[in-house]
């Protein structure tokens, strides 16, 4: 499928294609109300409503007013519709804004100003400085000489850096004039929503000479939303407008997540509804049995010898009508409400502000935070997301000497800056390499300082680090590279660019030394992708050995090679690559395969290390959730010892004799089968050992594993609480994300780059950290946050109250509908199970909507636990995430309360205002403020900490209560004139409310005190100890804040690796790359590092008993 | 600033507690001017636990209120005189007791009947006069929708008789009051004497004062009442308007139970111990069609209202059951003692996972 776009034609595209139109609205005004309800009414819950309140139109089953059904049910609707109707009048402004805009453009030869909204495909689009490019163009033309420009693409991708664009080659040159009058055809494909991709065809018409096929990509296009940056103009040719830019078509409305509390509600929501449609069916037929035997003698009410056909009916649907406030009405909009103060407070929390960038923590989805308190795996990207992502040059390798080992810093090292000074060829050539071969742009400030604006934290490091060595890359114009060595200016012609991508896992550059004329290929890339094509004949054992050391030091290495070109040998080339660039079918792969043909037989200069460093806090963050009971897998792009490195040093593994690491690996089905096997023997057999045992698995092993074991490495992935995954795509993160998922636990994703987005999406909560890598992730998350140790506070505190709150207040919700719902069904016993209502329309709403919505609201500021206890106590969250506070168990338990509770406000009622006192209207009173007291008191029983707030909301309502019905007393029209204040005239009233209280919480108060002081649950033992003060706080201190400077120093430590025990062997000697440990099943395996440190940590556990 | 992140983050793991903390609130207090103790969950709070002393003491206490309550209340109702007696089957003759239907049935027969009372004790004037119906749904759905406080309140709502079936309209003339409720009106009357000297009767001032002046209207007058083919119960007097008409208006204040109790009228002497009372019942209403009981009850009032033992025994049950409950605590505190917040019921502190020693 393509799209042939006529390049300033006026006429021909015009209704081909839509124009330049943006809308992100949901609605119109005239389907808004129907869409609207169609989609309220999607829902069970509302469906449910609906009927009840349809049926409560018949006024001959209505026990109530039907106004006490659509009240609340049209409140309820028109709070979410007036929502949804301003979010989308938000957004039709912002398209209005957009679509507004004035912009320049081509027509009929002549530039004109129109608003954003008529570009049609084809127009020619100018754009000045800081621009915002209205819809995706291909570059044509720029101010530059070159034809380059710059675009800033946050808006896209998150990332912050300036990306060069660059006019196709067949455009170059052309004038002003020129490119009013430009005709052509660009054949590109559908809009797809790649923004990383763009194979397309330019081809010019005459009179314009150049009659070829132009290929286009990515780097000649504008995209939707991008900045015009550093360029005085630009334009463009149109090609994708409106809603089929890639930017619209990535935008896309994600599926709402439902959190395992919401599916656990659903579930009792449907259990109550099955209670009461067998409720409903035995008083329906008890109803209809005592209307034929008893109602016919019962000569005063009627009842007609023959009913209509209906009849039998009737009562079974009265019924229904008097049971349906069973499921509250009221829930779901209490839920929502909490929700999203839930989600409030993890916006304001001052303690989750990163400090270094002053951005607070911010939930996006609103409405999962219970899910945080019971996350059971958390997958984790490592860079940027465990480390800094702020790469720091360290050591490196040249030519088999190591550079800053002693002192941790090669930029330090006195041998290296001597080597840098005598101008050793070695080093200046490595040095080239580490400042050529990149895709950065230095840009002078306006102090003469030179700034980088580098797309990789790698490159940058490496540019930064050989500009302090002295190799100063100084300006790059066009394709002319200028670099500054030892005050010398050298220049460079760069020839070609041959990117990275993660599959060559290496870029090159192609450039010419602009004295002596010599074309050299550079290098850098991972070892694998580099040391195997080395010249047959090189020594590469020291550079393996560096590659060694310094991964096992959690630095990151890049090998850099070079190679002298033949000028025969790069035109040759040269030609295969133009001809791959310009294919539109899989383009990719066939550039890959060209710039095979070029990368080999490489001079390795030598390796690179870089470090980056840990976030703070990461260790003590990944003990204290891993005590918490939470698994942790690290899915990283990056190798293997690196990634055990990294694992070590936070905590993600613990060391021999505590830790075990099983390896599986191969390179066919059957070895992966093998190891596979083995592991989960080996897991099988120490899995009731309390050993920290971790799997390690690379992404080609894994691809095998999940493709045909799947079930064998399911189950030991429910076996291993630890997992390393190295080397893997995005999409096997996802797929990783998807397989615990399947096994029913709860996944939270984290990470910070783009490579994460589709492991976050794919995750019950995904969790993005704002980092250096752009805010993609942080965009597509439910979370975003600063630092990854903001992640405990985010589980412990937020996720776990949250889980608690919604607990008690579902809970809650149900057992207040079915107090007053039983004593509705218990009074249809003694009134003729006709289906009598006991109590007014106004009372059910209010009971419903107001007097026991409001105290219970509160509960979101109730503590159970301080967070200090909690921080210390991490284990305390197996409560939330084994759901024990939320279950049918919990759930029988307020079943009983309620019912015990209606018992006792129906049996003292009807006994306390008996004979002369049994008049309908105060006998309803009464035992409505028995309901409402005793009400306040479960709230006041069930709250762990009183803040004002909930004193008010208590005791306030209450007095609210008697308020509202004494004004309702006073109106003479109302069915309960004077009866509120005729009660509370009398004393046996107060004394009844007094009785009914007792009653009621006697042995409520009685059970808990029990079960709190000789049954306590772990919760209770901490509230305990943390109220009196106990000898749980003195044991506080998790981590001993010098732990932290001792692993700071480890990895840099020089000392330290050449103690280890040589278990690092290559397999094969002859294949580089294989650098992988066999660990075998059950082999010892050694790590001294963090020996020292572990010992502090027995120390304490000693303590603690 | 930089620092600073580690320390805060130090301190949220490193056992702070809640209350030690203050001193960095105020430095971010003065740092951050939109921080509140309500937006970080840091509202100052009251924590209680349930400890044996509170909890003990609160059941206590409870008992030492309930069980006085519980005897004041039952010693009002215990001086509260009441005469019970049940007429329905005593006033039907003897040759009608097969058949008691077809004897409240007949127009022909003699409805009177004389019932003696003897007096236990003295009973203070005023002496409340009650007839009691058991058996009797008057809260049955049917019946208690069946009526029109419009029509009730004012003339103008004459024809809002729209709940009123099946007694709305009688000859497409609506029925003033309609509804089963006025329809069914209890109609026996009594007579009371004293040593053949009649008793006054006072029937005046037996319905609430709010009703007669806002629920019935003094502008209504009995319509087309009970002239259909089926009589319910009693007959009004049209010419006076329904706000004087107490007898129906009481009857009209629906019982929430199927036994009560509805006000006839005062004696305003003293009665005075061992009289004998001799009543003429006029014995019209039909219970016996679904065999519901009749009584005509004399009672005096107290603060409590009339006899009714069941607040003052269920405090004293309540009462008594939180002393024992009280009892039993402090028995289970002295034999068994639990220190509160003993670390080692945290089962992780028992055996550390993963922890050899």
């Amino acid at each position: 499928m393509k799209r042939f776009v006529y390049i300033n034609d006026d006429e021909s595209s015009q209704e081909l294609y839509c124009d330049n139109r943006i809308s992100n609205r949901k609605y119109t005004v005239l389907n808004f109300l129907p869409k609207n309800l169609w989609e309220q009414f999607s829902r069970f819950m509302n469906q449910y409503f609906l009927l009840i309140a349809c049926l409560q139109l018949w006024s001959l089953i209505t026990p109530v007013n039907p106004a006490s059904t659509w009240g609340p049910l049209i409140f309820i609707f028109a709070v979410s519709a007036s929502k949804e109707a301003w979010d989308d009048y938000n957004r039709y402004l912002s398209d209005k804004k957009a679509n507004e805009k004035h912009i320049w453009v081509v027509r009929q030869g002549i530039r004109k100003h129109i608003q954003a909204q008529d570009i049609h495909v084809g127009n020619i689009v100018w754009l000045r400085e800081n621009d915002e490019v209205p819809c995706d163009l291909v570059l044509i033309g720029t101010s530059d000489t070159q034809g380059l420009c710059y675009v800033e693409t946050a808006a896209l991708d998150g990332e912050t850096d300036l990306k060069t664009r660059v006019i196709p080659s067949a455009c170059m040159g052309m004038d002003f004039e020129l490119l009013h009058k430009i005709k052509g055809v660009i054949e590109c494909p559908n809009p797809d929503k790649d923004i990383r991709r763009f194979d397309a065809n330019l081809r010019l018409f005459p009179p314009f000479i150049d009659n070829d096929l132009c290929p286009l990509t990515i780097k000649n296009t504008l995209l939707q939303s991008c900045y015009l940056r550093n360029t005085e103009w630009a334009c463009g040719v149109a090609v994708y407008t409106g809603n089929e830019t890639k930017l619209g078509m990535s935008r896309g409305i994600p599926e709402p997540k439902l959190t395992a509390m919401d599916a656990m509600i659903d579930k009792l929501t449907g259990a109550i509804f099955v209670f009461q449609i067998v409720v409903v069916m035995v008083l329906g037929i008890a109803g209809n049995v005592w209307k034929d035997t008893e109602a016919r003698k019962q000569w005063y009410v009627l009842y007609p010898i023959e009913g209509p056909w209906y009849e039998l009916l009737v009562i079974p649907l009265r019924f229904e009508l008097l049971c349906s406030i069973m499921i509250p009405i009221s829930i779901k909009v209490s839920l929502d409400l909490v929700k999203s103060l839930y989600a409030k407070f993890i916006d304001w929390d001052s303690e989750m502000i990163d400090q270094d960038t002053g951005i607070p923590s911010h939930a996006t989805n609103t409405a999962i935070s219970e899910d945080l308190g019971q996350v059971e795996y958390i997958l984790t990207d490592k860079t940027g997301t465990l480390t800094e992502n702020r790469m720091i040059f360290r050591r490196c390798c040249i030519s088999g000497i190591f550079y800053g080992n002693e002192s941790g810093d090669a930029l330090k090292d006195v041998k290296l800056l001597n080597a840098v000074a005598g101008s050793s060829p070695d080093v200046v050539r490595f040095l080239t390499v580490m400042a050529i071969c990149n895709t950065v742009i230095p840009i002078k400030s306006k102090t003469g300082a030179i700034l980088y604006k580098a797309q990789s934290q790698d490159e940058d490091a490496l540019v930064n680090a050989a500009a302090r060595l002295h190799m100063v890359y100084v300006n790059k114009n066009a394709n002319i590279l200028e670099i500054r060595f030892n005050g010398s200016v050298i220049q460079y012609e760069v020839l070609e660019t041959l990117e990275f991508t993660s599959d060559r896992k290496r870029m090159s550059v192609v450039v010419k030394d602009c004295q002596n004329g010599k074309i050299v290929l550079l290098s850098k890339g991972a070892d694998e992708a580099i040391l195997p094509y080395a010249y047959a004949g090189q020594q590469t054992r020291a550079l393996v050995e560096a590659v060694e050391q310094y991964a096992q030091l959690g630095l990151r290495t890049l090998c850099l090679a070079w190679r002298e070109l033949k000028e025969d040998e790069y035109q040759e080339w040269s030609l295969m690559f133009k001809e791959a660039s310009s294919t539109l079918v899989d383009r990719e792969w066939r550039i890959a395969e060209v710039c095979q043909r070029l990368e080999h037989d490489f001079e390795v200069l030598g390796v690179t290390a870089i470090e980056d460093r840990l976030q703070d806090g990461v260790p003590e963050t990944i003990e204290t959730l891993r005590k918490a009971g939470i698994n942790f897998w690290m899915l990283t792009g990056d190798k293997q010892n690196t990634a055990i490195q990294i694992a070590l040093s936070c905590n993600f593994i613990s060391p021999e004799p505590k830790g075990q690491l099983l390896l599986i690996d191969g390179k066919t089905e059957g070895e992966v089968c093998r190891s596979l096997e083995r592991v989960l023997l080996t897991m099988r057999i120490t899995s009731s050992e309390p050993k920290d045992v971790a799997f390690v698995v690379d992404g080609w092993a894994l691809e095998i594993a999940l493709k045909h074991y799947r079930k064998a490495f399911t189950e030991l992935a429910i076996l291993s609480r630890t997992a390393i995954c190295c080397r893997v795509t995005p999409s096997q993160k996802a797929q990783l994300v998807e397989l615990l998922k399947s096994c029913d636990y709860r996944t939270l994703a984290i990470g910070d780059g783009g490579n994460d987005v589709r492991m976050i999406q794919q995750a019950d909560i995904g969790v993005g950290i704002s980092g250096r890598e752009g805010l993609q992730a942080a965009r597509a998350a439910d979370y975003s946050i600063g630092k990854f140790r903001f992640l405990k506070r985010l589980i412990l505190v937020h996720g776990r109250y949250s889980y608690n709150r919604t607990a008690f207040l579902s809970q809650y919700s149900f057992y207040k509908s079915l107090v007053i719902c039983f004593i509705q069904i218990f009074f249809s016993f003694i009134s003729g199970v006709s289906g009598t209502s006991l109590f007014n329309s106004v009372s059910l709403m209010a009971y419903n909507v107001f007097y026991t919505s409001v105290p219970v609201l509160v509960s979101v500021l109730d503590k159970d636990l301080s967070e200090g206890t909690v921080m210390q106590h991490p284990q305390i969250l197996v409560y939330c995430q084994a759901g024990r506070l939320l279950n049918p168990s919990t759930f029988a338990g307020w079943f009983g309360r309620s019912l015990f509770h209606a018992i006792v406000v129906f049996v003292i009622t009807i006994h306390a205002y008996a004979f002369e006192k049994s008049e309908m209207e105060e006998l309803s009173m009464v035992a409505l403020s028995g309901c409402i007291w005793l009400q306040a008191f479960v709230v006041a029983l069930e709250t762990n900490s009183f803040t004002i707030l909930q004193h008010l909301a208590i005791w306030g309502n209450l007095v609210a209560f008697y308020v509202i019905n004494w004004v309702f007393s006073a109106i003479p029209s109302s069915g309960m004139y004077t009866i509120m204040f005729r009660l509370c005239r009398q004393p046996s009233y107060w004394i009844t409310m007094f009785l009914i209280v007792a009653a009621g919480m006697g042995p409520v108060l009685a059970l808990k005190y029990f079960r709190y002081t000789y049954r306590p649950s772990k919760i209770n033992a901490l509230q305990q100890a943390e109220r009196m003060g106990g000898p749980i706080l003195s044991l506080g201190n998790i981590e001993p804040q010098p732990r932290l400077m001792e692993k700071e120093v480890s990895p840099l430590s020089i000392t330290q690796p050449k103690n280890r025990n040589p278990v690092y062997e290559p397999l094969l000697s002859d294949s580089p790359n294989s650098t992988r440990r066999s660990f075998g099943s059950g082999a010892p395996f050694d790590f001294f590092q963090s020996q020292s440190r572990l010992s502090s940590s027995y120390s304490r556990n000693c303590k603690d008993n | 600033m930089d620092t600073n992140g580690a320390t805060t983050s130090s301190a949220a793991g490193g056992g702070s507690t809640s209350t030690s903390d203050s001193s960095l609130l105020s430095k971010k207090n003065s740092k951050k001017p939109q921080y509140s103790r309500f937006t970080q969950q840091e509202l100052p709070a009251c924590k209680p636990i349930l400890t044996p002393g509170l909890v003990i003491t609160t059941f206590t206490i409870i008992g030492i209120i309930f069980i006085p309550i519980g005897l004041v209340s039952l010693s009002a109702s215990e001086h509260v005189v009441e005469i019970v007696d049940r007429y329905d089957e005593g006033c039907v003759p003897p040759n009608y007791s097969n058949d008691k239907l077809a004897y409240i049935q007949s127009s022909r027969t003699n409805k009177s009947c004389t019932r003696t009372l003897s007096v236990p004790k003295l009973m203070k004037s005023p002496v409340f006069i009650y007839y009691e119906l058991d058996n009797f749904y008057q809260n049955h759905r049917r019946y208690v929708k069946s009526r029109s406080d419009k029509q009730l309140r004012s003339k103008a709502y004459e024809r809002e008789t729209k709940n009123c079936d099946p007694q709305a309209v009688s000859l497409d003339a609506p029925i003033v009051p309609c509804g089963l409720i006025a329809w069914s009106l209890f109609n026996d009357t009594y007579g009371f004497f004293v040593k053949s000297k009649m008793l006054e009767v006072n029937k005046k001032n037996i319905a609430w004062d709010s009703d007669k002046e806002h629920k019935f209207g003094s502008d209504v007058y009995p319509k087309n009442f009970q002239t259909g083919g089926l009589i319910g119960g009693a007959k009004l007097n049209s010419t006076t308007p329904l706000s004087e008409q107490e007898d129906l208006i009481v009857w009209m204040r629906t019982a929430a139970l199927p036994t009560f109790r509805k006000l006839y009228g005062r004696i305003e002497e003293d009665l005075q111990a061992n009289e004998q009372i001799t009543v003429v019942i006029q014995n019209h209403y039909n219970t016996y069609s679904f065999g519901g009981k009749k009584k005509l009850v004399l009672s005096t009032t107290s603060w409590i209202g009339g006899k009714n033992d069941f607040i003052g025994i269920a405090y004293i049950t309540v009462g008594g059951l939180c002393l024992f409950l009280a009892v039993n605590f402090i028995l289970l505190y002295v034999i068994k003692p639990r220190a509160l917040g003993d670390p080692s019921y945290l089962s992780w502190n028992r055996s550390p996972a993963g922890n050899p020693n």
